[in-house]
């Protein structure tokens, strides 16, 4: 298969972005999106091009920079805003597992970074995502000391429940969520965790502290309001649902009436 | 033996052993702790839970990762669960078991005492795991639910659907977050350890690269804890993460630590096949799939023929026409042998040309029987995910026709040589986890890794440490700007404008994937004498035309990925040289090291514990200088030596 790529391009945060238009062809349909770049980026080292010879006039920037690590959908490094959509054209899936037997031959494919106040571009394809760090530090977690638990069966969790907290435990949090609303609010990401937690019995004594810290720690960082688009739902490759978001209103608003 | 290869285990009984050392081991006080500064390079299983429960203690703990977020760490990626000797199920488990399965799965090549207290903490960790609000898979009435792993006969497996390292890691990772927020830990994302610093010869910092900024940084503290991972992606292809590395296990090889048994890796039975030579990752299909796959392979070569053609599918051969070739061969453990024996099988009957795909290098793992046994919806509960991972990547369905998988490298059971309280050869440098070598011994059973991991951070270091730091908090902060802070960050920058000026024309992944074939073709499942010792020769050769002609783009001071990954390689080339080193000296079979010289008329791996019931432990004598082999003796007080018997 052979597709044109047109990618965007940033040396750093501080300078301006700009496309770029390369040509590739031998790929296999069964390689991945990934793997794809992967085949570029040999191909604009072997041309000679990087960010040195750029300064010389030379008309490309180099190998493009972009985050990846497992490249099985966990770890949840790789985010890739493909023709228009988070992690391209396939429902339910990471960047790193997307395969070029979605595209069509010959095609043009358009690739971003994730675009989000919340997320500023580090070079080319890749962003800072520390304020998801950050969120989390302000409440994602019980306060259990190590070594003070009890026996793990004394803590009883119906089947049901314990797998609707694991279905939000799912986030890998990419940011996907982030980068496809239009608000770029991050309310998907921090349901999931503050749902995942107030489904247990054990993270209930910290529920109402969590979801307001966590909300405000959002806000603070940037990220949009939740205008109940379900986009985030549509493009989260672990398809997590909004009902998680309703329970972290639900959360919220506890703690408010509480306070 | 090297007088600096005390392995320091407590004398006394097995099951007295953690209890005992523990009561010896001194304290730090509260007041104290808040003096000491500890560096934790890391943040996987071992790292994330070592540095929380440090931080927890009082410590001033400063975590670095190489990823944008702690939760990156390649602990995230294992799938099937984590082993811990409650006997839940009733079914006699019990803390001697694990222990004795966990021995006997690693060939007798890792220490009782090691051994026996991974097994005796595994229950803490499960309620420390649930305590933090992981959702483990539960019964209907509640409870925490069990599943089966290779190598045993019994269900001592925790797990939350095929994501259990998931689960696992973002506990630790929370807990790491709560001591963040709290001020005890310091994390610094995106920070790539290029070097250890010693004074005096203790290890007393870091050198790291700002891998956004591309800075060379200085890092100081009172003791080190490595906790890197594993070093598999030296053959290239393999299950670990495309930036796992071996690099600061080398770094600390180069400053005076000992690496154990460095040819002992693991490879995987069942992952997904290699699809032509545009890849460069390999996708696991969770252990725990073998609970309820059967694996087998045409009786028949006409039947391979036709399958490799697309005349037939696998659905279509029957029942009788089928070779169910570990349950043939083992049917006591049937498809739930260990790793290395079921890796073994599926070559032989590949090498038999039974293999079932294009390039004959994959065997079915069929869930027929399955579905119809248990119905589609709990299948889907057990496997749901990874069916759906299967499909992503392959485009067919097992819900349809088998899985199609073959083995890869997928862990080193070898690593820093480290004694019982878990410290290196070097005095304040310890290892953790994977980066460390000590209770796999030849082979790891499934589910272990994780229960390693999270042993050794929330448990047993954060214990042992305090025995080397307690004379230590009336030194002053370690000065970075000291002479031997300035000549590691000198070094390290030689090494990086070394790399700049060479300007080749080779990439740095074209020749990280020769590496990988002289590694998988030599140094992978069957080794021989004159295979290995060609791949030495080889992979100098490969180095020598790195250091010629690699073309490493770009500039030190901005985002560089490819500078990132020839520092790496630089340091694979070493281990691959050092793991075949080893494995030419140990000419037994033992494990997941199989040497063609040393097999029994079966083809079973044939150890020899006469010669090689010992650890390996290499001491490095200086660049392109053959390293110093030492010997650890490795005696069996408490439990008697057998062969591996997985047939009845």
């Amino acid at each position: 298969m052979e597709f044109n790529l047109k990618i965007w391009r940033q040396k750093n945060a501080k300078v301006k972005g700009h496309f770029e238009t390369y040509h590739i062809a031998g790929i296999e349909e069964d390689a991945s999106f990934l793997e794809m770049l992967d085949i570029l980026n040999e191909q604009l080292i072997r041309e000679g091009c990087d960010p040195v010879a750029v300064e010389r006039g030379c008309q490309s920037s180099g190998p493009v920079s972009f985050d990846h690590d497992c490249r099985e959908g966990i770890c949840g490094a790789c985010g890739l805003y493909i023709d228009g959509r988070a992690h391209g054209p396939d429902d339910h899936v990471t960047t790193c597992q997307l395969f070029m037997r979605h595209f069509k031959d010959g095609a043009t494919i358009t690739v971003e970074p994730w675009r989000s106040a919340g997320f500023p571009v580090i070079k080319d394809l890749v962003v800072d995502r520390t304020a998801f760090d950050k969120i989390l530090q302000a409440g994602g977690f019980i306060s259990v000391r190590t070594g003070a638990a009890q026996d793990a069966n004394n803590i009883l969790i119906p089947h049901d429940r314990a797998e609707e907290s694991m279905d939000a435990a799912a986030c890998v949090g990419c940011g996907a969520c982030v980068a496809t609303c239009k608000n770029g609010s991050a309310m998907l990401f921090v349901a999931a965790r503050v749902s995942s937690l107030a489904l247990l019995p054990q993270g209930r004594p910290e529920a109402h502290r969590r979801a307001k810290a966590m909300v405000a720690k959002m806000d603070e960082l940037g990220f949009g309001n939740c205008t109940n688009t379900r986009a985030c739902e549509m493009e989260c490759p672990k398809g997590i649902n909004i009902s998680h978001i309703a329970r972290l209103n639900r959360e919220f608003l506890k703690a408010k009436f509480s306070d | 033996m090297s007088d600096k290869l005390n392995s320091k285990i407590p004398a006394g009984p097995l099951e007295n052993k953690w209890t005992r050392r523990k009561s010896e081991i001194r304290l730090v006080s509260p007041n104290n702790k808040r003096k000491l500064e500890i560096i934790v390079v890391g943040t996987g299983l071992g790292g994330a839970s070592a540095a929380a429960a440090l931080g927890e203690l009082g410590y001033n703990v400063k975590i670095f990762c190489i990823s944008d977020s702690p939760r990156r760490a390649h602990s995230i990626a294992a799938q099937g669960g984590i082993n811990a000797a409650k006997n839940y199920q009733n079914d006699n488990d019990s803390v001697y078991r694990l222990f004795y399965d966990t021995i006997k799965g690693g060939d007798y090549r890792s220490r009782e005492a090691n051994v026996y207290r991974l097994a005796e903490v595994s229950s803490a960790i499960i309620d420390q795991c649930v305590a933090q609000g992981i959702p483990f898979a539960r019964e209907y009435g509640g409870y925490l639910a069990n599943r089966s792993f290779g190598g045993v006969q019994v269900s001592r497996t925790f797990y939350a659907r095929g994501q259990t390292g998931q689960q696992l890691l973002l506990g630790a990772y929370a807990s790491l977050n709560k001591e963040i927020a709290n001020g005890s830990v310091k994390s610094y994302p995106r920070h790539e350890m290029l070097d250890l610093v010693l004074v005096n010869g203790q290890a007393k910092g870091i050198i790291a690269r700002n891998l956004v900024t591309g800075g060379l940084e200085r890092f100081g503290a009172h003791a080190v804890v490595i906790a890197t991972g594993g070093y598999g992606n030296a053959y290239f292809l393999s299950t670990n993460a495309m930036n796992s590395n071996g690099s600061a296990a080398m770094q600390c090889y180069r400053k005076g630590a000992f690496f154990g048994n460095p040819c002992f890796a693991q490879i995987h039975p069942t992952c997904i096949p290699v699809h032509g030579d545009q890849q460069c990752k390999l996708t696991l299909m969770s252990e725990s799939l073998r609970n309820d796959g059967r694996i087998w392979v045409p009786k028949k070569l006409e039947d391979v023929e036709k399958l490799r053609k697309h005349e037939i599918k696998a659905s279509q051969i029957p029942e009788e026409d089928r070779d169910y070739y570990l349950e043939r061969r083992y049917p006591a453990f049937g498809n739930l042998v260990p790793r290395d024996v079921a890796s073994r099988a599926a070559k032989e009957r590949c090498d038999a040309g039974f293999g079932v795909n294009e390039t004959g290098k994959a065997v079915y793992l069929d869930f027929a029987d399955a579905i119809k046994r248990l119905g589609h919806q709990r299948v889907a509960e057990r496997y749901g995910n990874l069916f759906e991972m299967y499909e992503k990547i392959t485009a067919s369905s097992p819900w349809k026709e088998p899985m199609m998988i073959y083995p890869a490298i997928h862990y080193t059971m070898g690593g820093i040589w480290v004694d019982y309280d878990l410290q290196t050869t070097v005095p304040g440098l310890y290892a953790i986890g994977e980066a460390n070598f000590s209770d796999h011994g030849g082979n790891r059973l499934g589910a272990s890794a994780l229960m390693q991991g999270l042993a050794d951070g929330y448990f047993i270091l954060p214990v042992t440490i305090g025995d080397y730091l307690s004379n230590k908090f009336a030194e002053p902060k370690t000065d970075v700007n000291s002479p031997e802070f300035d000549a590691a960050e000198k070094a390290v920058q030689v090494r990086i404008d070394r790399l700049f000026s060479i300007k080749g024309k080779q990439t740095v992944d074209s020749i990280h994937k020769r590496l990988g074939i002289i590694m998988w073709d030599n140094v992978g499942m069957a080794r021989d004498e004159a295979g290995l010792k060609k791949a030495i020769e080889e992979i100098k050769a490969l180095k020598k035309e790195f250091y010629a002609d690699v073309n490493v783009p770009g500039s030190q001071y901005e985002f560089n990925q490819e500078l990132e990954k020839a520092l790496r390689l630089e340091d694979f080339f070493d281990i691959g040289e050092l793991m075949a080193r080893d494995a030419l000296n140990r000419s037994e079979s033992c494990g997941g090291h199989f040497r063609v010289e040393s097999q029994t008329e079966e083809g079973e791996a044939k150890r020899d514990d006469a010669n090689f019931m010992y650890v390996s432990a290499w001491e490095y004598k200086g660049e392109d200088v053959e390293p110093e082999l030492h010997k650890e003796p490795l005696k069996y007080e408490f439990i008697e030596v057998k062969t591996r018997n997985y047939k009845d």
